[in-house]
């Protein structure tokens, strides 16, 4: 028997509240409705389920899902050994029989075929066939399918197909307005509330930037770490550079005005 | 030689037109019209071709002829075309002096001088140095007269580009100065000195090296703009040096806003100094002593000034103030937005200290001299400066009111004008009047010239009239079919009004499709690269899979590896299969197109309306969807209140890009408005009924959801906003291709991150395409 507790979020994580997704999501999980958070990166989605899941009291699963994954990895496979063969499970069917949250991080970066066998999993059937193995698992009671992405991606290609959609509620994340952003880094690393709102006027030029030469501004967790290394004694300026603009360009002009509102910003 | 036969007509009369027969010529002749005909206009053309034909019969052989051939598109584009004549009266008057053969030298740098310089202004100033070089170093060698060409000219023609690259305007004519009086009679020294061979050339040349140049930090400055203060505006240079008497100081109008072409960095403490009292000491809040401010540094504190009056002030009355009145107000209004401006980055109070002058108290002397501007100098010094140090009672007290008004908030140039004309009647002295004015360490050069500050009322504001309401025009009758109807979305009451708008569908008229045809020659270049992409793009008929669990081959290779992992103990990797797909493209694409008046405007920084340019690109689209082979239909839109949305097909999906499409797109015309939602959901009734896996939906528009009588600006917006949900619900993928600068402000309200916003229209025939391209990638 697998061991449950291990998928446990024992610690409370820090997860600050935008609007009044925790209720929503109280009452998605209540009727078992499966999730979907869409957002830029950086922004506190998985930061919020794995709050969810403390919340909850479920042990969750998470899975980063990437262009090579197949069915298989989630479902589970055999494998060959020594002495014939024995079935493994994947994440998802774990998850199904130990009834966890099931995480699927970045699914749009699976291909199409591996995204359809959540599908009996996500409406009233809540099955999930395990045809090799012959075996049809009715899911825990508990079990609940979140998945994640970024629809910052622009590409028809990249984006969900309509049936995968349709089948869940949708969570739509951005990076806070400026206060509650403000509070999340300052709560987060500790730092005194008027050098993180410093942090957030700068994430918020660089979010201006989009499109314009940057493909992504500056992430909220961009903006926790430059505030890490300022706590940890790095001068701000450095500290916002490192953290919040070396990463994220290599456009000498973006970089130069960035720079700029750093100091425009630390007088 | 025999008459060159070309096969298009057009093409033919072009050449015709040119009255040639140097072979040479013939060679580019294609080339040059090609470049021709994508940058300039109808007339343009015809003056280019004229221009052209002066220039070939003028008996210099074929060099000046081809220069101008090759060069003049690249300077009208750079320039505009309408700097032909000046640019025609400099060669008629080296035609008529000895100077003929600098003709072709001065034709073949054209372009790159233009293009380094940037306005017709610019270029002015350049075509007067060359004549009055040219006038003062022809014949006047030993007294005889007029018969010796200037020896040092084709060499400095030569020179130009290379000179402009490193030199402003004003640093060229210095070092032509220069030249020109040390080597004006030695025929041999001046050409060395010209062809920058000479050491003292090339020093000089170094001296007037300096400073930061607008188009080489024009990008940061736009980026500064967007990033920091959310603006964003066309920048404009115009030159410092020939205006040694009223220099022209920055501003901003209706075209955008202007600033020097230069800006050497400055020292604190000699920075700002008009003559030689000025003395900025530094200081706590500003720049220490001595601190290099860089020229970019400078731009952007133009740059921030300008969005303060922009986001905070207020045109006011001018009528019943007096000038004196006027500068105050000026003064104030200043230190109240970059009050403002501090307080969002506080950065800023060192920047602008560090170039506002420190007046000394006693600089001016009330007995002789109008002491207003220096007074107002220093009030504004310490507005803004905490450790001003001044002790006038006056002046302590002004600035402790002006901190009182601000600490409660933004306060209004209305408000701040008043405290400005309180403190001119209780400072006012009678040799305020005194014709000498007291100028020394008052100007404030980063700021503008406050224009938009005043506002007369003689002067009659006749564009403020209302919009009158279009009605529906009983007489014009509405043909094709009857309309369908569609419901709009009230966010107000966030319920749908039914059936609330009426979409008449006519087929778009026709023009010639030989016109689409010309603007895909016109940018055959970039035709041929987009080409290159498109076969990347195009499907492929078989793509292997490799690690499959199941698939229709053994992947040998896999196999084998997977063998030897479990021989050795190891967990084999069951994923030894390989299959074959068609990597089919199955998208399905619609391009609805807002045809609202707005397009008829010239599109920012080009001779071309947005309709021109939109219809190049648009062209440049359909053809590039045409070669992928996916499936499309093209529609325009506009409309002249709920009543009356028309829907104009231009091409079908069952149709073919052929000349009757092409006939179509030639025709597109722009008037009325944007009643975006109505249009989306026609268009959506026809592209969710197409079968394909992928469908998209590209809109192209200059601005937001508006309609004659939709009074509330959200009210349209949101109903395009809650058409896009509907479309999302249709598996349909909408994407908007925003040619508003300002679109920042409401398209993500409507489209999500689904959106790109063209900074540079003149660039949407390229970047059309492109864009398209990524998104089905
Ligand atoms: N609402 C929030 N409350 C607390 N912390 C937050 C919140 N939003 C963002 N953060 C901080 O930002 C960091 C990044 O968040 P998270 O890892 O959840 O991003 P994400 O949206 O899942 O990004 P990605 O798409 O790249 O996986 C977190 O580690 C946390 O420090
Ligand atoms: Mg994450």
């Amino acid at each position: 028997m697998i061991d449950k507790d291990q998928y446990k979020v024992y610690q409370e994580p820090f997860y600050q509240q935008q609007r009044n997704e925790v209720a929503l999501y109280e009452a998605a999980y209540r009727n078992r409705l499966p999730v979907m958070v869409k957002g830029p990166t950086g922004c506190g989605k998985s930061r919020f389920v794995e709050y969810m899941a403390w919340k909850l009291n479920k042990p969750l699963i998470t899975v980063a899902c990437n262009e090579d994954m197949t069915a298989s990895d989630l479902v589970g496979r055999y494998l060959l050994e020594a002495n014939g063969t024995r079935w493994l499970d994947g994440p998802l069917t774990t998850a199904a029989r130990i009834g966890a949250i099931c995480y699927l991080d970045e699914i749009v970066e699976a291909r199409q075929d591996t995204t359809v066998v959540i599908h009996p999993l996500t409406d009233h059937r809540r099955t999930l066939p395990l045809d090799k193995k012959g075996e049809l698992l009715h899911a825990h009671p508990d079990f609940q399918l979140v998945i994640s992405y970024n629809p910052g991606y622009q590409s028809l290609m990249k984006d969900l197909k309509q049936s995968t959609k349709q089948r869940f509620t949708a969570f739509d994340f951005d990076y806070p307005e400026a206060a509650l952003e403000t509070q999340i880094v300052a709560k987060e690393t500790g730092m005194d509330a008027a050098v993180a709102a410093k942090l957030v006027k700068i994430g918020g030029v660089a979010r201006n930037l989009k499109g314009h030469g940057l493909d992504e501004g500056i992430s909220t967790r961009l903006l926790v770490y430059a505030a890490t290394l300022i706590k940890d004694g790095v001068a701000p300026r450095d500290a916002c550079r490192m953290a919040m603009v070396r990463p994220i360009t290599d456009d000498a002009d973006i970089r130069d005005t960035l720079d700029h509102a750093i100091d425009a910003t630390f007088a | 030689m025999t008459e060159t036969e070309y096969q298009h007509p057009l093409m033919a009369a072009y050449w015709k037109q040119l009255d040639t027969r140097f072979p040479q010529v013939e060679e580019v002749f294609e080339d040059c019209m090609a470049e021709a005909l994508a940058v300039l206009t109808r007339e343009g053309l015809d003056a280019y071709l004229e221009a052209a034909r002066v220039i070939g019969k003028l008996g210099r052989g074929v060099e000046p002829m081809l220069a101008f051939m090759e060069e003049w598109p690249s300077t009208a584009k750079a320039v505009g075309e309408s700097a032909l004549p000046a640019v025609m009266a400099l060669i008629q008057r080296m035609q008529k002096s000895p100077n003929g053969r600098a003709i072709a030298p001065f034709l073949q740098t054209l372009a790159p001088v233009a293009r380094r310089l940037q306005s017709q202004e610019q270029l002015q100033l350049y075509l007067d140095m060359t004549l009055d070089f040219m006038e003062r170093t022809t014949g006047s060698i030993h007294g005889h007269h007029t018969t010796f060409p200037s020896p040092g000219l084709p060499d400095f023609l030569a020179q130009a580009p290379n000179l402009l690259n490193q030199l402003t305007l004003a640093g060229l004519k210095n070092w032509v100065e220069y030249g020109i009086r040390n080597y004006g009679t030695h025929p041999e020294r001046q050409k060395d000195y010209f062809s920058l061979q000479s050491a003292d050339s090339r020093a000089v040349l170094q001296r007037e090296r300096h400073g930061t140049l607008l188009v080489d930090v024009e990008r940061k400055l736009d980026l500064y703009l967007r990033g920091l203060w959310q603006d964003g505006d066309h920048l404009v240079p115009y030159s410092t040096a020939f205006d040694e008497l009223r220099k022209p100081i920055p501003y901003y109008d209706k075209l955008g806003i202007r600033l020097p072409d230069v800006y050497d960095d400055v020292t604190v403490g000699c920075a700002v100094r008009t003559d030689q009292a000025g003395v900025n000491q530094g200081g706590a809040h500003g720049a220490p002593y001595g601190e290099r401010i860089p020229g970019i540094d400078r731009y952007r504190a133009v740059l921030a000034h300008i969005v303060g009056h922009r986001r905070w002030s207020e045109a006011q009355v001018a009528d019943n103030w007096s000038p004196f009145q006027r500068m105050a107000v000026e003064f104030f209004e200043d230190c109240r937005i970059e009050t403002l401006l501090i307080r969002e980055y506080p950065g800023l109070r060192r920047l602008f200290l560090a170039l506002h002058p420190k007046p000394l108290a006693d600089a001016c002397d009330p007995e002789t001299a109008s002491c207003l501007r220096h007074r107002m100098a220093m009030l504004s010094r310490a507005l803004l400066d905490p450790d001003h140090g001044y002790t006038d009672a006056d002046l302590n007290d002004f600035v402790a009111r002006f901190h009182a008004v601000m600490a409660g908030g933004e306060s209004s140039t209305g408000e701040i004008a008043a405290l400005a004309l309180s403190y001119v009647a209780k400072t006012r002295r009678q040799s305020d009047q005194f014709a000498k004015v007291h100028f020394a360490d008052t100007v404030v050069d980063y700021r503008d010239d406050n224009r938009q500050l005043w506002k007369f009322i003689e002067a009659g504001d006749e564009e403020e009239a209302f919009d009158e309401t279009r009605k529906i025009e009983p007489d014009q009758e509405i043909q094709g079919l009857p309309p369908r109807h569609y419901p709009e979305w009230d966010y107000s009451s966030q319920t749908y009004r039914p059936d609330w708008v009426s979409v008449y569908e006519a087929l778009h008229p026709s023009g010639n499709a030989a016109d689409i045809d010309r603007l895909l020659a016109k940018h055959g270049a970039l035709a041929k690269r987009l080409k290159k992409m498109l076969d990347l793009l195009k499907p492929q008929d078989k793509v292997r899979i490799r690690y499959q669990e199941e698939g229709s081959e053994l992947d040998l290779d896999v196999a084998i590896r997977s063998l030897i992992d479990f021989k050795g103990g190891a967990t084999p990797d069951p994923r030894i299969n390989m299959s074959h797909t068609t990597a089919g493209r199955d998208i399905a694409v619609m391009l609805l197109l807002d045809l609202s008046e707005s397009l008829n405007e010239k599109a920012a920084g080009s001779d071309q309306t947005i309709l021109e340019l939109s219809q190049e690109a648009v062209s440049l689209l359909a053809w590039a969807i045409d070669q992928l082979g996916d499936p499309f239909a093209l529609a325009g839109f506009h409309s002249n209140t709920r009543h009356d949305v028309r829907y104009l097909p231009i091409k079908g999906y069952g149709e073919h890009w052929g000349d009757d499409a092409k006939a179509r797109l030639a025709a597109m015309a722009a008037g009325y408005s944007t009643r975006m939602g109505a249009a989306m959901r026609h268009a959506a009734h026809y592209l969710g009924a197409r079968p394909a896996d992928k469908k998209l939906m590209l809109i192209l528009t200059d601005g937001m959801p508006s309609d004659v009588d939709a009074h509330d600006e959200r009210l349209l917006i949101e109903d395009a906003r809650q058409a896009v949900r509907e479309l999302d619900q249709q598996g349909i993928f909408p994407y908007c291709i925003s040619l508003d600068p300002k679109a920042d402000e409401y398209v993500g309200d409507i489209f999500g991150r689904q959106y790109t916003v063209i900074d540079r229209i003149e660039r949407l025939p390229e970047r059309l395409p492109q864009l398209f391209m990524a998104l089905t990638k």
